[in-house]
Protein backbone atom coordinates (compact mmCIF):
# COMPACT_ATOMS: atom_id res chain seq x y z
CA UNK A 1 0.00 0.00 0.00
CA UNK A 2 1.57 3.45 -1.19
CA UNK A 3 1.94 5.98 1.39
CA UNK A 4 1.41 9.52 1.30
CA UNK A 5 3.34 12.04 2.22
CA UNK A 6 2.34 15.55 4.15
CA UNK A 7 3.71 18.88 2.82
CA UNK A 8 3.78 20.92 5.80
CA UNK A 9 2.08 24.59 4.47
CA UNK A 10 4.28 26.97 5.81
CA UNK A 11 3.18 30.47 6.47
CA UNK A 12 5.00 34.07 6.03
CA UNK A 13 2.94 36.34 8.43
CA UNK A 14 3.01 35.35 12.14
CA UNK A 15 0.09 37.83 12.90
CA UNK A 16 -2.27 35.98 10.19
CA UNK A 17 -1.49 32.72 11.91
CA UNK A 18 -2.38 33.85 15.84
CA UNK A 19 -5.30 34.77 13.91
CA UNK A 20 -5.79 31.03 13.09
CA UNK A 21 -4.22 29.62 16.13
CA UNK A 22 -7.02 31.17 18.25
CA UNK A 23 -9.92 30.63 15.33
CA UNK A 24 -8.89 26.60 15.41
CA UNK A 25 -7.57 26.46 19.04
CA UNK A 26 -4.34 25.38 17.78
CA UNK A 27 -0.89 26.17 18.86
CA UNK A 28 1.69 28.52 16.58
CA UNK A 29 4.97 26.44 15.19
CA UNK A 30 7.87 29.39 14.45
CA UNK A 31 10.76 28.47 12.23
CA UNK A 32 13.34 30.47 11.56
CA UNK A 33 15.41 28.48 9.10
CA UNK A 34 18.18 29.31 7.20
CA UNK A 35 17.61 26.20 5.32
CA UNK A 36 17.09 25.96 1.29
CA UNK A 37 13.40 25.78 0.95
CA UNK B 1 13.37 16.85 9.95
CA UNK B 2 10.71 18.11 7.94
CA UNK B 3 10.83 16.23 5.18
CA UNK B 4 9.91 13.07 7.68
CA UNK B 5 6.25 12.35 7.25
CA UNK B 6 5.82 11.49 11.05
CA UNK B 7 7.47 15.05 11.38
CA UNK B 8 5.25 17.07 8.75
CA UNK B 9 1.81 15.11 10.00
CA UNK B 10 2.55 15.79 13.66
CA UNK B 11 3.06 19.48 12.55
CA UNK B 12 0.09 20.07 9.97
CA UNK B 13 -2.25 18.42 12.92
CA UNK B 14 -1.00 19.73 16.22
CA UNK B 15 -0.03 23.53 14.66
CA UNK B 16 -0.01 26.49 12.55
CA UNK B 17 2.68 26.25 10.82
CA UNK B 18 5.34 29.64 10.06
CA UNK B 19 8.26 30.12 8.60
CA UNK B 20 10.76 33.11 8.26
CA UNK B 21 13.56 32.31 6.25
CA UNK B 22 17.21 34.32 6.98
CA UNK B 23 16.80 35.35 3.30
CA UNK B 24 13.67 34.75 1.62
CA UNK B 25 12.19 36.53 4.42
CA UNK B 26 14.39 38.89 6.02
CA UNK B 27 12.56 41.64 7.08
CA UNK B 28 10.06 39.70 8.99
CA UNK B 29 13.29 37.24 10.11
CA UNK B 30 14.66 40.67 11.86
CA UNK B 31 11.67 41.47 12.76
CA UNK B 32 9.89 38.52 14.11
CA UNK B 33 13.07 37.03 15.18
CA UNK B 34 14.04 40.72 17.22
CA UNK B 35 10.92 40.17 19.20
CA UNK B 36 11.55 36.69 19.94
CA UNK B 37 15.13 36.67 20.88
CA UNK B 38 15.96 34.37 18.04
CA UNK B 39 19.95 34.48 17.50
CA UNK B 40 20.43 31.10 15.71
CA UNK B 41 18.72 29.15 12.98
CA UNK B 42 16.82 26.90 13.55
CA UNK B 43 15.02 28.47 15.72
CA UNK B 44 11.54 26.66 16.43
CA UNK B 45 9.22 28.15 18.85
CA UNK B 46 6.14 26.93 20.44
CA UNK B 47 3.25 29.48 20.83
CA UNK B 48 -0.30 29.82 21.74
CA UNK B 49 -2.68 32.54 19.49
CA UNK B 50 -1.57 35.45 21.98
CA UNK B 51 2.00 35.36 21.12
CA UNK B 52 3.73 33.88 24.22
CA UNK B 53 6.21 31.16 24.16
CA UNK B 54 6.05 27.56 25.46
CA UNK B 55 9.08 26.22 24.12
CA UNK B 56 12.24 26.82 22.29
CA UNK B 57 14.24 23.85 20.26
CA UNK B 58 17.44 25.71 18.78
CA UNK B 59 19.53 23.47 16.52
CA UNK B 60 19.15 20.58 14.55
CA UNK B 61 18.18 17.30 16.01
CA UNK B 62 17.33 13.68 14.64
CA UNK B 63 13.61 13.31 13.89
CA UNK B 64 12.88 11.23 17.25
CA UNK B 65 14.15 14.22 19.39
CA UNK B 66 12.93 16.79 17.96
CA UNK B 67 9.79 14.76 17.80
CA UNK B 68 10.03 14.50 21.29
CA UNK B 69 10.79 18.24 21.71
CA UNK B 70 7.41 19.24 19.64
CA UNK B 71 5.27 17.38 22.02
CA UNK B 72 7.29 18.73 25.24
CA UNK B 73 5.98 22.31 23.62
CA UNK B 74 2.12 21.01 22.86
CA UNK B 75 2.58 19.49 26.87
CA UNK B 76 4.09 22.83 28.21
CA UNK B 77 1.47 24.63 26.64
CA UNK B 78 -1.14 22.49 28.42
CA UNK B 79 0.74 22.98 31.74
CA UNK B 80 1.06 26.60 31.28
CA UNK B 81 -2.75 27.22 30.32
CA UNK B 82 -3.55 24.93 33.87
CA UNK B 83 -4.54 21.71 32.09
CA UNK B 84 -2.89 19.75 33.96
CA UNK B 85 -4.91 16.47 33.54
CA UNK B 86 -3.92 16.83 29.73
CA UNK B 87 -0.41 17.87 30.31
CA UNK B 88 -0.02 14.92 32.58
CA UNK B 89 -1.08 12.60 29.48
CA UNK B 90 1.07 14.38 26.77
CA UNK B 91 4.37 14.01 28.89
CA UNK B 92 3.69 10.56 29.71
CA UNK B 93 3.07 9.73 25.87
CA UNK B 94 6.77 11.26 25.19
CA UNK B 95 8.51 8.61 28.03
CA UNK B 96 6.48 5.81 26.31
CA UNK B 97 7.01 6.90 22.34
CA UNK B 98 10.72 8.13 22.54
CA UNK B 99 12.38 6.46 25.70
CA UNK B 100 15.77 7.22 24.65
CA UNK B 101 15.48 10.70 23.72
CA UNK B 102 16.52 13.92 26.16
CA UNK B 103 13.42 14.57 26.38
CA UNK B 104 11.92 11.60 28.00
CA UNK B 105 13.63 12.07 31.61
CA UNK B 106 12.47 16.07 31.53
CA UNK B 107 8.46 14.33 30.53
CA UNK B 108 8.25 11.78 33.32
CA UNK B 109 9.64 14.52 35.64
CA UNK B 110 6.91 16.98 33.95
CA UNK B 111 4.01 14.31 34.01
CA UNK B 112 4.99 13.77 37.62
CA UNK B 113 4.29 18.02 38.28
CA UNK B 114 1.21 17.51 36.48
CA UNK B 115 -0.43 15.06 38.45
CA UNK B 116 0.37 16.39 41.46
CA UNK B 117 -0.70 19.52 40.49
CA UNK B 118 -4.44 18.26 39.32
CA UNK B 119 -4.88 16.13 41.98
CA UNK B 120 -2.71 17.70 45.04
CA UNK B 121 -1.86 14.37 46.08
CA UNK B 122 2.06 14.44 47.18
CA UNK B 123 2.31 10.52 46.61
CA UNK B 124 2.21 11.34 42.64
CA UNK B 125 6.10 13.68 43.33
CA UNK B 126 6.88 10.34 45.37
CA UNK B 127 5.99 8.01 42.70
CA UNK B 128 7.66 10.38 40.21
CA UNK B 129 11.02 9.50 42.66
CA UNK B 130 10.56 6.00 42.94
CA UNK B 131 10.02 6.11 38.94
CA UNK B 132 14.13 7.41 38.29
CA UNK B 133 15.34 5.36 40.77
CA UNK B 134 14.28 3.09 37.97
CA UNK B 135 15.36 4.68 35.12
CA UNK B 136 17.34 7.92 34.04
CA UNK B 137 19.24 7.43 36.86
CA UNK B 138 21.70 10.06 35.99
CA UNK B 139 20.38 12.57 34.16
CA UNK B 140 19.45 15.82 35.98
CA UNK B 141 15.78 14.88 36.11
CA UNK B 142 16.54 12.36 38.38
CA UNK B 143 18.33 14.49 40.82
CA UNK B 144 15.49 17.32 40.71
CA UNK B 145 13.31 14.38 41.53
CA UNK B 146 15.13 12.69 44.22
CA UNK B 147 13.88 15.47 46.77
CA UNK B 148 10.73 13.68 46.36
CA UNK B 149 11.50 10.16 48.39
Amino acid sequence: MPTTTTEIAWGHDLERALTDAKARRKLVLIDFSAAPM
Amino acid sequence: MYPDPRVAKFITEQFVPVRFHVKDQHDDFQRVGGKYGAQWTPTILIVDADGEEHHRIEGFLPVDDFMSQLMLGTARAAFDRNDYAAAEQLYRRIVEQFPETEAAPEALYWAGVSKYRATNDPSALKATAAAFAERYQSTSWAKKASVWR
